[in-house]
């Protein structure tokens, strides 16, 4: 790593399932990606109610069942137990996928390899022939919902960027999403590319041009 | 009308080598378990399984892969956590596998037990998955042409059933067991209770023209 990332100070986890969280308003239907930001959930500021669906046949996700109540035929796209919140219904794949594609739910909230500056997302497959390729539900997520936001760190584990020109690896959808959320900073798609809204910690927007792969717009 | 089976064995029996069998579920809910034990005792070989997942661990589809019984699998997400059985096979070069997007999964289902003859999808458009494809611009959006998606068998589970085939699920067990019942020629239900009594027609999910056989299975996963 560079001595300029070496001075950045980094979001935790937690601290970027709320920044997240933040920005999910009253009253949202929205659907978390499996992985981290199905965390963001439990940041939402008290007095919003936000209704969760899952691909996989239910909205209105509650928390987890306490030990000893789980039921194995309710659970999320993670495949993790879950409730079924006030207010909940459940429906078949046809069903759950229309509200996707059929631009129902307000938000989705995914995990990310790459973003570009135009909006194209990979998030399904590497550029490793050695892996199966797995899509799940993310193609009909992003070719449906309004407002796509991703989480990820601002750079992968090797210190390479994260946010880019034009990705490498294969695409999920063309300029599906609105904004990035990273360990660095939170930046909004525009027809211009990324434009900052707002820097983690302090953080110097200098030092994090320095470790992004595609102009930052102010 | 009785569609009732009285054993797990009679339900499987009419699944031939080379056939193409959908089965429900999705994670650990809703898979009809006790039908693919079933199928795997009673032998067939060179399937084509059609579901949203390839199995997990050395239970479910997991088992039918184990044991060399499958030839093509069809899927959304074939690489959950434990599905080693299919990583050996697709590693091995054992197997074909066709991914396909799950609500084009879905949707592709739905359509061959509709009788719609293919679908104009917004989903995979510009994407490898949408390779060799027809495509279409409609009003500034790029549209994927897809086309449906029949079984021969459909092994689906279900919470109740009563003899006329009608089915209700319990939460999200339900996922791709109602619109597999409607794609596959010949549907097969596993159901945690059989009743000879009508299910309440309020309540019935899958109406009982779709499914061809039901049979009690009340083991839980």
């Amino acid at each position: 790593m560079s001595d300029v990332a070496e001075q950045l100070t980094r979001l935790s986890d937690a601290e970027l399932a709320a920044r997240v969280a933040e920005d999910i308003p009253d009253g949202s239907y929205v659907n978390l990606g499996i992985g981290k930001p199905t965390h963001v959930s439990g940041y939402v500021p008290e007095g919003r109610e936000v209704i969760y669906h899952s691909e996989n046949g239910i909205i209105g996700v509650g928390p987890p069942p306490p030990e000893g109540e789980e039921d194995v035929e309710l659970i999320d796209a993670s495949k993790r137990y879950v409730t079924a919140a006030p207010g909940a219904a459940y429906f078949d794949h046809p069903d759950s996928f229309a509200m996707m594609r059929g631009g129902h739910i307000d938000i989705a909230v995914l995990g990310a390899y790459q973003v570009a500056q135009n909006g194209d997302l990979a998030n399904w497959a590497t550029l490793d022939e050695k892996f199966p390729p797995a899509v799940g539900g993310a193609m009909d997520l992003v070719a449906g919902v309004k407002t796509i936001f991703v989480m990820m760190r601002h750079q992968n584990r090797d210190g390479s960027p994260k946010l880019l020109e034009r990705c490498t690896y294969p695409l999920t959808g063309l300029g599906v999403v609105s904004r990035v959320y990273t360990d660095l900073a939170v930046l909004d798609v525009t027809p211009e590319g990324f434009r900052l809204v707002d820097l983690a910690k302090g953080n110097d927007l200098e030092a994090v041009r320095a470790v992004t792969g595609a102009p930052i717009h102010t | 009308m009785d569609k009732r089976a009285d054993s797990l064995a009679t339900a499987v029996a009419p699944i031939p080598d080379g056939a193409s069998v959908m089965i429900g579920g999705f994670g650990s809910s809703g898979i009809p378990f006790g039908l693919i034990d079933a199928l795997l005792e009673q032998g067939a070989t060179d399937l084509t399984i059609i579901s949203n997942n390839a199995g997990a661990g050395e239970t479910g589809i997991a088992k039918l892969l184990k044991a060399g019984r499958v030839a093509k699998v069809i899927c959304s997400y074939p690489r959950s956590p434990g599905s080693i059985w299919f990583e050996k096979r697709y590693e091995a070069g054992e197997i074909d596998l066709e991914v396909v997007p799950q609500g084009t999964l879905a949707e592709r289902i739905r359509a061959a037990g509709a009788g719609i003859g293919g679908f104009l999808t917004p989903t995979g458009y510009g994407t490898r998955l949408a390779e060799g494809k027809e495509v279409r611009e409609i009003d500034g959006q790029g549209y994927v042409m897809e086309a449906p998606l029949p079984a021969d068998f459909a092994l689906i589970r279900a919470a109740r059933g009563d003899k006329w085939g009608n089915l209700g699920f319990h939460a999200t067990a339900r996922n791709f067991n109602p619109v597999m019942a409607m794609a596959a020629d010949h549907a097969i239900a596993e159901v945690r209770a059989l009743s000879a009594d009508p299910l309440d027609p309020e309540t019935v999910v899958t109406p009982g023209i779709f499914v061809d056989c039901v049979v009690e299975y009340e083991v839980r996963p």
